[in-house]
C-alpha cells in the first residue's frame, strides 16, 4: 500500500508538463536526456517513498506522488530522424515537474 | 551432488548475491569495494547469527526460481480471457495476483499491449530495473550500456538487431522502467495459434517477447493442436 502523500497532486492525465532543467548532484531519479523537455501525463502511479532520499538512507517520507509522462521522440533528441508518432514514457516524481508553458515545445 | 560441484553451486549463488546488492551490476567486478563490503557484511550477519546461511540459500533459490514462465503464464491467460485482459490492462497486479501468483516484493506492475499500430518496448536508462517477479533474471544484454544507452534514442535500430523489423506505420513506444513501476509487454497472439491450449501459449511467449525487443512466432514445426 502507497504510504499518504503530504500534499494533494498537481497534475492530472492530459496535463502537459515540463520536467525541470537542472542538475542538482547526487543520486536522481530523472535521466538527463529527458531534463527540460515537456510531455503530457499519461497517467497517476500513487505515492511512493522518495527514492532520492531513499539512497541516503533517510525514509523518504512524506511520499511523492508519481506520474508517468508520455513524451514525443520528436521533442527529446536534438537530431532525430524517425517518425513524429514514436513516444518515450518514463515516470516522473512530481517534485521535478511544473505546468509546460505553452511556447516552451 | 559431489562436494567440488556442490561448492560451485554455492559460489554462484553468492555472486548472484553480490550482483543484486551492487549498483554497479552491469561491469561486475567481484572484487570491487561494494562487492567485498556485501559479502563481508553477509558473513558477520551470519557469524552473529542474525541471519542463517540456509536463509539467504533459500532466498537466493527462490529469486533463481523465479523465470519467464510465469509471465507467459500471464499473457496466454490474457490472449484466452478478453475480461481478464481488461482487468490485467487496467491495474496489472490485481489480475495478476487472481492467477495465484504469489507477490514477491511491493513493485508495482504496468502492463503494455502491442497492436497493430502500437509496438512496446522496455528499458531501464538508470540501472536494470526488471519485472522480475514475472520474468526472472533480466539478461546482461539488458543491463548493458550499450542497449541502454540506444533503445531509447534509436529503437528501430536495436529492435532491427534483435531480428525485429517493423512498419514505419508502428509507433513505437519506449518505457523508460526509471522509478517505481515495471512493465510487462502484453504481446499479440500470432496467427496460426488458434485452438491451442493455454500451456502451450504461455511457453511460446518468452522473455524477449515480454521486454519487447521481439514478438512471438509460431515454430515452422508447429506443435501439434492439444
Amino acid at each position: 500500500m502507497s504510504p499518504a502523500a503530504a500534499s494533494p497532486r498537481r497534475f492530472e492525465s492530459g496535463d502537459r508538463v515540463t520536467v525541470a532543467y537542472t542538475h542538482p548532484p547526487g543520486h536522481r531519479r530523472i535521466p538527463y536526456y529527458i531534463r527540460g523537455k515537456s510531455g503530457l501525463v499519461e497517467r497517476y502511479c500513487g505515492a511512493f517513498p522518495n527514492p532520492e532520499e531513499l539512497a541516503y538512507g533517510f525514509d523518504g517520507l512524506p511520499a511523492r506522488h508519481l506520474y508517468r509522462v508520455r513524451f514525443q521522440q520528436i521533442d527529446i533528441w536534438p537530431v532525430y530522424d524517425g517518425k513524429a508518432h514514436n513516444t518515450l514514457d518514463l515516470e516522473v516524481y512530481e517534485h521535478r515537474l511544473s505546468p509546460a508553458k505553452e511556447d516552451a515545445s | 551432488m559431489n562436494d567440488k560441484a556442490a561448492h560451485q553451486h554455492a559460489e554462484s549463488h553468492t555472486h548472484a548475491l553480490l550482483r543484486w546488492s551492487d549498483d554497479s551490476a552491469h561491469d561486475i567486478d567481484e572484487t570491487a569495494r561494494y562487492p567485498l563490503m556485501t559479502e563481508a557484511i553477509r558473513q558477520i550477519l551470519v557469524e552473529k547469527g542474525i541471519i542463517s546461511a540456509e536463509a539467504v540459500r533459500r532466498l537466493l533459490e527462490q529469486m533463481d526460481a523465479r523465470s519467464d514462465v510465469t509471465g507467459g503464464t500471464i499473457v496466454a491467460r490474457a490472449w484466452v480471457d478478453p475480461a481478464f485482459k481488461e482487468r490485467l490492462l487496467a491495474n496489472a497486479k490485481e489480475a495478476i495476483a487472481e492467477l495465484g501468483i504469489p507477490e514477491v516484493d511491493a513493485t508495482q506492475v504496468i502492463v503494455v499491449e502491442n497492436t497493430e499500430t502500437v509496438h512496446n518496448v522496455v528499458v531501464c536508462t538508470l540501472c536494470s530495473c526488471y519485472p522480475r517477479m514475472v520474468l526472472g533474471m533480466p539478461p546482461e544484454w539488458y543491463k548493458s550500456k550499450a542497449y541502454r544507452s540506444r533503445v531509447v534514442r534509436a529503437p528501430r535500430a536495436v529492435l532491427k538487431e534483435f531480428g525485429t523489423e517493423l512498419a514505419d506505420t508502428v509507433t513505437v513506444r519506449v518505457h523508460d522502467s526509471n522509478a517505481d513501476m515495471r512493465y510487462l509487454v502484453l504481446p499479440m497472439r500470432p496467427p496460426g495459434t488458434e485452438g491451442w491450449s493455454e500451456d502451450a501459449l504461455a511457453h511460446l511467449v518468452t522473455r524477449d517477447c515480454m521486454v519487447g525487443v521481439t514478438v512471438p512466432r509460431v515454430p515452422a514445426q508447429a506443435p501439434a493442436v492439444e
